[in-house]
């Protein structure tokens, strides 16, 4: 047959979904390597239906592909059967394409996604054969370069990783491979590169160059490069104008069915909200819009290179997107006929958006997502969420008059300043959206008999670069009360047969709160954990909450130094990012939280948060 | 309009299952914009149809589809539609799911899945796999032996539980030749014989075990059965039914 494989026929015959594993799907790349100067191997620590489904990986994976000098594969965490099987017959990780050894690639990039991730990481880099610590490693082993949004706070993985992107990978990657080729060149060794990318890239965070120390009450006490050149903060990378940014319209097309089994359309970046427990919405500012007439280029190209049956808008609140309705009327008209679905996911539910399912979907068989994210007015205030009881209601009436009947609301519970009345609220909100069901649709009309509700609640965990990163995480039982007394409000409800409640797992909510805002000192804690057989941390069933609480425990940590509430005068571990959003504006944003002041939004309002710094998306508009 | 288009099955991509050939396809057959009729109602699915599945890791030179289109590619220079059609599906392809040949198939055809009655496979064993003392003539005398039998009754695992079945009237053929066996075997639903199987029965019957991932197996063709004017069975290939141009113009060949 001549090509290659990295696992025999006997295992790929003995595993679950030999697919994951053979690469070779329609658009994936292959070069020659003796015809290319750098091999790039770019990880998504989880399963292939997951990693695959991620958009970030596809732009990198076009962009370094574009670039002639350079290979770029792609690199799964193998499923926990496959991983008994390498670790067995030590076979190494590899890449997809060419199918070689992770550990000859000359770069691994990982994107960092969620905190749960974090033992995969070391799974990856072990499996390859690459040492855990970035401290051991020799010049035999690749460049491992850390991004996504957890680099935001990278310090709980600072061991493992020679270098971290800080911000969007559009903006460096040509100037940092640039400068590894002329590093080879020069004969420089590993250090050498890695020091002259943290002084001439801007964005790279080398850890190895930076030194924390702590006071006796354990906070952070100092945290400094040691090495002369090596900036004290780095800022984030950002692109600055989208529409002119490169973007994947060939992506690889899997064989196996994916999370997320579509094209997707990124409209836009970044978000207007504010919402205070969000780190996506701080993170990417400013909010920068990619232009309707280059999406609906990309639209018919995706549509036209994949073949797939289904394409999807992408960003943060949708319904922000200036140009909405045009972008998806061109849809509507574009698909019509050629038996393509659209998804839009992120639409604050109006008549536009109600209008727009319509059309798109069977109504009887969709459900309306709300995201209220706290049961009453006040503590939206307080997280600044702009979504009133007027508007959820006006939005129901709507969508019941035009025959749905299926309502779903996410909430959060354990925001701060949470009491036991807003609790009931969420309860009271679902109640009064199931009374306003019989109200509007008259008994005759009622497809399926009675409305269905789900509420949905996640336990909070406050994240860096948040206006509630000071605030305090609740414990695993304060997080199960609150639970435990929303499912007895809405039990005590008068509609409460059409309401369905589904809880998350609180011990997970709180080791990614530890994690999300950890240091260095929980690197040591992650090891260990991932030595003693932890690994696919985000799977509910391979997650072992006992293992991560006594490990903390053998290391000297205690969970409660992580989740306590910080002191605003407090040096945090991630202050050293510079993501454009100030220290300054965050604690305003705390403070008027804890008046229940709300802020309106970039686009009515700028809230001076320092964005503008960059010159680009709304902050460089005039506003309306 | 029913086209059936012949693919190959080789290389990785060998280790795809069924149900995700089916979803390549798909999205091939949208690549390459032919324009293949829909089924009616909210969720409109290709109309589509598999002959055989071909089991995971086995490789194949002929493997069949039956797609309804409402109208052929105009052809290309030089070229029949067709073969046009062939040509854009190996355009916007993976290597080892190739486009072999399509043709028009006839109102009266019955679907892909329904008229297979029979496969031919080449299996050989892997490297170091090969039973003691195996050669040409031991071959030759196991297999005679075997197909003595008057029935070669096995247990097979079905969906209501383990069921005794006779292999020996779905043998047509079982030689060995050129290092390998070939096999000529019942394949029509609710009959088929896996290759596997079989030969597991076979070297059963001159005493040895067959190993584990000891064989690859290569699917050769699937048939149906046809009657000649003379009133005897055959079997012929599945993709040399139907034709090359549509049905009008090789007709009006055919009455001058």
């Amino acid at each position: 047959m001549g090509e290659k494989l990295a696992l025999s026929e006997e295992i790929l015959m003995q595993i679950e979904k030999p697919e994951r594993y053979i690469g070779c799907e329609y658009n994936s790349v292959v070069k020659d390597p003796s015809r290319v100067r750098i091999r790039f191997a770019m990880c998504f620590p989880d399963v292939y239906e997951i990693g695959m489904s991620h958009l970030g990986i596809q732009i990198l994976y076009h962009i370094l592909n574009d670039m002639p000098d350079v290979w770029c594969e792609r690199v799964y965490s193998p499923w926990v059967d496959l991983d008994a099987i390498m670790r067995r017959q030590k076979i190494p990780l590899f890449a997809l394409e060419s199918q070689d050894p992770v550990k000859s690639f000359d770069f691994l990039g990982i994107t960092i996604q969620y905190e749960m991730c974090y033992t995969n990481i070391l799974q990856i880099l072990d499996l390859s054969g690459i040492p855990l610590s970035a401290s051991q490693r020799g010049e035999d082993c690749p460049i491992v370069i850390g991004g996504g949004p957890c680099t935001y706070n990278p310090e709980p993985l600072a061991d493992f990783f020679d270098l971290f992107y800080i911000g969007e990978g559009e903006t460096q990657y040509r100037n940092l491979l640039d400068l590894y080729l002329e590093c080879r060149d020069l004969g420089l060794d590993r250090q050498e590169f890695l020091l002259r990318a943290a002084r001439e890239i801007p964005g790279m965070y080398a850890p190895g160059f930076y030194e924390p120390s702590y006071g006796e009450d354990g906070t952070l006490k100092s945290f400094v490069p040691t090495k002369e050149g090596v900036p004290e903060k780095v800022r984030k990378e950002i692109v600055d104008h989208m529409s002119e940014a490169p973007y994947p319209v060939k992506p690889v097309v899997p064989f196996i069915k994916i999370t997320q089994d579509r094209v997707v359309l990124e409209i836009q970046r970044g978000c207007i909200r504010g919402c205070r427990f969000c780190q996506a919405g701080q993170i990417y500012r400013p909010v920068r819009e990619r232009d309707a007439d280059t999406l609906k280029q990309y639209a018919k190209a995706l549509l036209k290179n994949t073949g797939q049956e289904e394409i999807s808008l992408s960003s943060l609140s949708s319904s922000d997107y200036s140009q909405l309705s045009e972008l998806v009327n061109f849809l509507m008209e574009e698909c019509a006929g050629s038996h393509t679905n659209i998804s839009l996911p992120s639409l604050r539910i109006d008549a536009f958006s109600l209008d727009v399912m319509s059309k798109v979907q069977d109504v009887k068989k969709s459900s309306l997502t709300f995201a209220p994210e706290a049961g009453s007015q006040r503590l939206r205030n307080v997280i600044n969420k702009g979504l009133t009881e007027e508007a959820i209601l006006n939005g129901a009436r709507l969508a019941f008059e035009g025959g749905w009947t299926r309502v779903k609301l996410y909430f959060m519970l354990g925001l701060p300043t949470e009491t036991v009345e807003d609790i009931q609220g969420i309860a009271q909100l679902c109640n009064k959206i199931a009374a306003l069901f019989y109200e509007t649709v008259p008994k005759e009309k009622r497809v399926n008999g009675r409305v269905q509700i789900v509420a949905s609640t996640s336990f909070f965990v406050p994240k860096p670069f948040t206006p509630f990163q000071w605030a305090a995480q609740c414990t695993k039982e304060e997080f199960l009360e609150k639970a435990y007394q929303t499912r007895t409000a809405i039990g005590s409800q008068l509609n409460q047969k059409s309401i369905k409640y589904n809880w998350h797992e609180a011990d997970a909510s709180v080791m990614e709160g530890i994690l999300a805002r950890g240091d260095r000192r929980l690197c040591e804690v992650i090891k260990r954990v991932y030595e003693k057989g932890s690994v696919f941390d985000a799977w509910g069933e391979y997650y072992n909450n006992a293992r991560w609480l006594e490990t903390m425990q053998e290391c000297g940590l205690s969970p409660d130094f992580f989740t306590r509430e910080r002191s605003l005068d407090e040096l945090l571990p991630w202050d050293f990012i510079d993501c454009g959003v100030s220290k300054e504006f965050l604690r305003r944003e705390w403070e008027k939280a804890k008046r229940e002041e709300t802020s309106e939004n970039c686009r009515v309002k700028c809230q001076g948060c320092g964005a503008a710094g960059f010159g680009c998306g709304i902050c460089a508009i005039a506003r309306t | 309009m029913k086209v059936r288009i012949k693919f190959r099955k080789y290389g990785p991509v060998r280790f795809i299952g069924h149900l995700d050939v089916m979803r390549y396809f798909q999205k091939a057959i949208r690549r390459a914009e032919i324009d293949i009729t829909y089924t009616e109602g909210f969720s409109p699915h290709q109309i589509m149809t598999f002959a055989a599945p071909l089991g995971v890791g086995i490789v194949s030179d002929g493997e069949y589809m039956d797609i309804q289109i409402n109208a052929l590619p105009k052809a290309e220079n030089g070229m029949t539609a067709c073969e046009t059609m062939v040509k854009r599906l190996n355009a916007v392809g993976v290597r080892g799911l190739d486009a072999v040949s399509a043709r028009i198939l006839p109102e009266n055809a019955g679907n892909a899945m329904a008229s297979v009655a029979a496969a031919s496979y080449t299996v050989r064993f892997r490297e170091g796999k090969r039973p003691q003392d195996w050669n040409d003539t031991a071959a030759q005398r196991l297999i005679d032996s075997f197909l003595s039998q008057g029935e070669i009754l096995v247990e097979k695992q079905t969906k209501n539980g383990v069921r005794t079945v006779d292999l020996r009237p779905g043998i047509y053929e079982l030689s060995w030749r050129n290092d390998s066996f070939f096999l000529l075997v019942d394949a029509s639903s609710g009959n088929n014989i896996k290759p596997a199987l079989l030969m597991e029965t076979l070297l059963r019957h001159g005493g040895m075990t067959l190993e584990e991932h000891a064989l690859a197996v290569a699917r050769q063709d699937i048939f149906t059965k046809t009657v000649r004017e003379t009133g005897e069975e055959t079997f012929v290939s599945l993709g040399e039914i139907g034709f090359e141009e549509p049905f009008a113009q090789a007709e009006q060949e055919r009455t001058p």
